[in-house]
């Protein structure tokens, strides 16, 4: 480890956001700009008849765009081409947009919104994953299916006609959540015919963006420009929207002659339209031997993705190969399938699909080890895979991991034996209205895109050096408060060999930042991370080779005169690394087979949780978060990664339930969506095991998804250790936990607790 | 449109320390008018219904949302926001935890979130946990799990003690 | 923002004599709007009629908590951050501190008041069921003049009152009930989450305790009913019971069921709502049995 890599550096932007001063999309004001808002579709599907704007506006006034006026595709340009910017003739979800308006005057364009009336001939409906499956209504090509992954291991159907295994079977669910970045979607964009697009906005994935824009308006690369303002969090739903609102911003801008437009949501629009994590329902069959070795496991996992194909595919191979988690388990068959549904696209958000089948897994394990007589921590320390085993994709286990000392680290901490039967004494008292219980889960998170997606991407990163030594990390990939911009630095400083204030990173503009791919997947610090250290390690080679700087150690004095010294010669110093894939990796997505990613995240996460038998609700008491992320560029930020992920995954086990009403989220407001408070959170105990990736920078792998995947299971096992009721679906309201309870008590029990 | 409309008025008010006079309508938010009118944008909306606290300022000392105040409630008022807290380049004791015990993340819930520490923390010098997480619920962070927040909360709570013990003297905290 | 903001009027006359005049003079065109923690919420959703509105925040008529021996008054402009902060109120009217502390959280309760909570006539409003159980006295003030009226049966329907045009409540009056006299406080707050949260049921119990009989049985409920519920049945099935009877629980359980409407909406179902509050009037009960 270097002088940085490995401290708990500053925030690099951290004065800025701490005094008010970082801009963010809305703080933006340009001359002259306008604004824009959008009127969407009230119905879930039908057929566009009319639209009709009421005389009591001055309409003059307004610029309107519909789908007419788009200049090149109305098509949003992600995995398939089936979403249009703007609706023109079918309408698939509610709240999808038709009509775009802007005005100078925001109240009285929020008013006009009103005034715009679209005509729709209804058409048959699809809300839920079975429904659709059904088939009864199609929405999407034979069998509403957008995509379909088949992985096989061994031999499933022998291994269950065994006659020393117990088969457990088991059906288990996940709702939408909703990311809930504080900041709502934004952007500002001014766009004209000979003078290009260019847009700034809150967004996790610049050249998204700019891929989108270029068939929207028929445009080359070069006349296309994406800039990102400080972003008010992501967490996913900023991976994908900003190209849709983009679009938009631009589409109106376009038609105003280049006038600049800004389009701010409100919390209630982005809550409504934007992108949500899929719901999900995965069936397990488990066949296990009476000493708990798991023989068989047979998975069929079935995500909703809503109204359009978007990101579904990669979100359902994600959880296709994280379904069977990582246990050895020689035979195992997973169905994957994403399906279509009259509501609003779900989409990429932390974890992206792994949270919904390790959500199944975990839950199921413990009802397997139920099963077969066997403590839940037992059944999986008997399972773990371990260096040189192989998991459902046939991977080879390549790095020394030991997630069984993480386990056993976990119940240390968490106080697992001396808790357990403590509260079976609390729980048997009647007297005591709350009950008590413990949960855990073992899980892993593949960083970085699966299978060849990083050998696709093929990411780029710039590092430059200016007057005085002073050097910039060229890179798209964004702050968005995970800790890009001081990551990098370290890792800038350390392979460069300079002080930490020395380095900056550029605000990512499409164009100055070459491509380095998206904000996503857990790749930013491992994939991203690594390529700024190799171009600071070809930079400063590039400095020796030229002979400004000799062998051996120098002072920032000595870099700053050699940087100098080689800008008088040749004008610029800009060094570019581009991605290579590690040796070894081989994946065949065809078959589904191979090493899904070059390095995976490990953990083992301990809930305790109290159930008020009163009101039937769930608060978790004590959380501990034990990963190997490899090594840690920053520990400070690393815990804040996982001390945010825990809490967003409490909310989504307990707190947050999205109530669809033919297909429109009804509850779209902050006061009835429901995310923790500081009140809410337990205390949340992070510890790391950091066994170094050889192919990340400084040994580090991702970290920021994989807090996701776990505390959900841990959590609702708790519950179900609590109060000796098996709740299969998350979120755990207390009205569900209530259903739960009287379902169980059977119907004699009286009405009435007491406790 | 049919619907009447109703005239602006002009309305005074201190913020930051210097007196300030708008035009604008009586029912206007407080927020827009420090928005959109004084252009002081470290006070950011987050909902618009005083749920999550991003919009957070002191009006007469008290904290409040200002999304929720039209701004006629103001006349006369003494406002604080984020960027009336530094001291010049010397950020205040609460802003300077907040860096250094890693309570930012993405940074919009942060101006409000270290407005409602200093309420805190003039109400409780030495808080305890339970003070600290019911005077900070009202300020939603969806990055941090409150954690280092809570951090950053002690770390200020001791930084200004000792600066008091270090002058002498225990009153005017924050 | 969703509103139109230049079809909004507010004035904010500088005493409450000139706002009740106005009143007098144009009624039924001037809303009144205290701390805009419920009205403000509405304006943001585009939700609250355009018109006219008029500011009472910071008249001083309305303001300030009066104690006396045996009574504690509450201007209708106290906040819940002076309810929070009053001692007397703290020590013998401890479900109206509970009430305060879990509206909102802290910004909230620098603005939100106590008229305000009850002119606002929610269903799920945080204080009103401690007003039931505390059988508070209201004064309403107008031009005309003042009247007192109990707050048990103030609210008549959803979102409907016995407030006369040209009135506004001046202020609330609660009796002091120390618990050296027997006074048991059962206060419970079903939120979706610890604070910042929106009533599913609020539950508020108050009764003497003497020689292990209750007495003066009031209880108060939230988000069970279209308005602040009294909960009739539940406070004749415990008035003058022996807080030991092994079957009161049960009773006043049952009761319950029969004192609560409720609905299914997007915070909570029937179902939940009617059973949690059975569950809290059996845990009152504990509550009033642990005293006697």
């Amino acid at each position: 480890m270097g002088k940085y890599v490995g401290q708990s550096m500053p925030r690099k932007e951290g004065t800025d956001k701490v005094t008010g001063r970082s801009l963010y999309v809305d703080d933006i004001v340009l001359d002259g700009m306008i604004h824009g808002t959008t009127v969407r579709s009230a119905v879930p599907h039908g057929r566009i008849t009319g639209i009709r704007f009421d005389p009591a506006i001055p309409w003059d006034e307004f610029v309107i765009v519909t789908a007419a006026d788009v200049p090149g595709e109305n098509v949003v340009t992600m995995l398939i081409a089936d979403q249009p910017f703007l609706a023109h003739d079918v309408i698939r979800h509610p709240d999808e947009p038709v009509v775009l308006l802007a005005h100078p005057d925001k109240h009285l364009l929020a008013a006009a919104r009103e005034h715009v009336h679209i005509d729709v001939d209804p058409l048959p409906t699809v809300f839920d994953i079975e429904s659709s499956l059904q088939c009864n209504t199609l929405l999407f090509g034979a069998d509403n299916v957008f995509k379909r992954f088949d992985m096989t291991k061994g031999d499933v159907d022998a291994a269950f006609a065994r006659d020393d295994v117990v088969i457990v079977e088991g059906s288990y669910e996940t709702g939408a959540q909703e990311q809930m970045y504080i900041e709502p979607m934004g952007m500002i964009a001014v766009a004209a015919p000979g003078q290009g697009v260019t847009v700034w906005g809150s967004l996790q994935c610049p050249y998204y963006v700019h891929k989108a824009l270029k068939p929207l308006f028929g445009l080359p690369a070069e006349q296309v420009r994406v800039v990102q303002t400080v972003t008010g969090g992501g967490f996913g739903g900023k991976e994908e929207y900003p190209s849709i609102l983009a679009g938009h911003a631009a589409l109106l801008s376009w038609k105003a002659g280049g006038v600049p437009v800004k389009i701010i949501y409100d919390r209630a629009e982005d809550l409504a339209c934007t992108t949500k994590r899929h719901p999900s329902r995965t069936r397990h069959r488990t066949a296990v031997t009476r000493d708990g070795e798991l023989v068989a496991m047979d998975i069929d996992f079935v995500l909703d993705g809503g109204a359009y194909a978007t990101l579904s595919a990669v979100v359902l191979s994600r959880g296709t190969i994280h379904a069977c988690g990582p246990y050895r388990c020689p035979n195992a068959r997973v169905v994957g399938r994403a399906v279509a549904t009259n509501l609003p696209p779900h989409g990429a958000f932390r974890g992206f699909g792994a949270p919904q089948s390790i959500f199944a897994l975990e839950r199921h394990l413990d009802h397997v080890a139920r099963a077969v007589g066997l403590p839940p921590e037992e059944l999986r320390r008997r399972n773990l895979l371990n260096r040189g085993d192989t998991t459902a994709t046939s991977q080879t286990i390549e790095e020394a991991i030991d997630l069984g000392a993480m386990l056993d680290d976990a119940l240390n901490i968490a106080g697992w034996a001396e808790k357990k039967a403590a509260f079976a004494v609390h729980n048997a008292d009647p007297a005591n209205t709350t009950k008590k219980g413990m949960g855990l889960a073992t899980f892993f998170h593949g960083s970085g895109f699966t299978g060849s997606g990083e050998v696709y991407l093929a990411s780029v990163v710039g590092v430059e050096a200016g007057p005085g030594g002073h050097v910039t990390v060229l890179a798209a990939s964004t702050e968005i408060g995970q800790g890009t911009n001081t990551i990098f630095s370290q890792i800038a400083a350390d392979a460069l060999r300079i002080p930490y204030e020395l380095v900056e990173v550029a605000q990512p503009d499409t164009a100055r930042v070459p491509d380095s791919g998206p904000t996503v997947a857990s790749r930013t610090c491992m994939v991203v991370g690594r390529l700024v250290q190799d171009a600071s390690e070809a930079l400063v080679s590039t400095l020796r080779d030229a002979t400004f700087l000799k062998a051996g150690d120098y002072t920032a004095e000595q870099f700053a005169g050699a940087v100098d010294a080689y800008l008088e010669r040749f004008g610029t110093l800009r060094i570019y690394s581009k991605y290579k894939q590690p040796p070894g990796v081989v994946w065949d997505d065809k078959t589904y087979r191979g090493a899904a990613y070059a390095a995976f995240g490990w953990a083992a996460y301990v809930a305790e949780v109290e159930v008020d038998t009163l009101t039937y609700s769930a608060k978790v008491t004590d959380f501990v978060a034990v990963q190997d992320i490899g090594t840690l560029i920053n520990p400070q930020l690393a815990a804040g990664q996982v001390e945010g992920g825990v809490a967003q995954a409490i909310g989504w086990a307990i707190y947050e339930g999205v109530d669809w009403r033919e297909g429109h989220m009804a509850n779209n407001q902050m006061t009835n969506y429901i995310i923790p408070t500081a009140a809410d959170v337990p205390p949340i105990r992070v510890y790391f095991h950091s066994v170094p990736f050889s192919y990340g920078p400084s040994g580090a792998k991702g970290v920021g998804e994989l807090p996701m995947d776990g505390p959900a299971p841990a959590i609702l096992n708790a519950i179900e250790d609590a109060i000796g009721v098996s709740i299969r679906r998350a979120p755990a309201l207390p009205e569900d936990i209530m259903e739960a309870v009287l379902a169980a008590a059977g119907p004699t029990t009286s009405e009435v607790n007491h406790g | 449109m049919a619907e009447v409309a109703f005239g602006k008025v002009a309305i005074t008010f201190t913020v930051n320390g210097v007196e300030r006079t708008v035009e604008t309508y009586p029912m206007a938010r407080l927020l827009d008018v420090l928005r959109e009118e004084l252009r002081l944008t470290g006070t950011k909306e987050g909902c618009g219904e005083g749920e999550c606290g991003a919009c957070s300022a002191f009006v007469d000392g008290k904290l409040v949302n200002t999304c929720l105040v039209p701004v006629i409630q103001a006349r006369g008022a003494t406002i604080e926001t984020i960027e009336g807290l530094a001291t010049g380049d010397e950020l205040h004791a609460v802003q300077q935890a907040f860096i250094d015990a890693g309570g930012a993340q993405c940074g919009i819930c942060t101006p409000g979130m270290v407005l409602a520490t200093v309420a805190l923390l003039r109400e409780h010098p030495d808080p305890n946990e339970a003070q600290i997480r019911e005077g900070l619920a009202g300020n939603l962070c969806r990055c941090t799990g409150y954690i280092k927040i809570f951090d950053s909360v002690a770390t200020a709570a001791r930084a200004i003690r000792a600066r008091e013990d270090a002058s002498g003297h225990g009153g005017g905290a924050a | 923002m969703r509103a139109n903001v230049p079809q909004y009027d507010v004035v904010a006359p500088p005493t409450l004599a000139e706002a009740l005049a106005l009143m007098a003079r144009e009624p039924g065109v001037w809303t009144p709007l205290a701390g805009g923690t419920d009205l403000m919420v509405l304006f943001e959703a585009g939700k609250l009629p355009p018109g006219r509105y008029l500011s009472i925040w910071g008249l001083p008529e309305l303001a300030g908590i009066q104690v006396t021996a045996d009574a504690v008054t509450l201007g209708a402009l106290t906040t819940y951050g002076e309810i929070r902060a009053n001692a007397t109120v703290q020590a013998d009217l401890p479900m109206l501190v509970r009430a305060a502390r879990e509206t909102g959280a802290i910004a909230i309760q620098n603005r939100g008041t106590i008229g305000g909570n009850i002119a606002n006539a929610s269903p799920a409003a945080d204080s009103p069921p401690a007003l039931v159980a505390y059988d508070a006295a209201l004064t309403l003030i107008s031009a005309a003049g003042t009247r007192t009226t109990a707050f048990r049966g103030f609210h008549t329907g959803y979102k409907r009152m016995d407030l006369r045009p040209g009135e506004l409540v001046q202020s609330v009056r609660v009796l002091r009930r120390p618990a050296a006299d027997g006074w048991v406080h059962f206060y419970k707050k079903v939120g979706t989450r610890a604070f910042q949260a929106i009533s599913k049921v609020g539950f508020a119990g108050c009764a003497q305790v003497v020689d292990g009989v209750a007495r003066e049985v009031r209880i108060g409920l939230a988000s069970v009913a279209p308005t602040v519920l009294v909960a009739a049945h539940t406070e004749a099935a415990l008035e003058g019971a022996r807080v030991a009877d092994p079957g009161l629980e049960a009773r006043a359980a049952q009761a319950m069921v029969r004192d609560v409407t409720a609905i299914d909406d997007i915070r909570s179902t029937a179902r939940y709502r009617s059973q949690v509050a059975a569950n809290l009037a059996a845990a009152f009960v504990r509550a009033l049995r642990e005293r006697g």
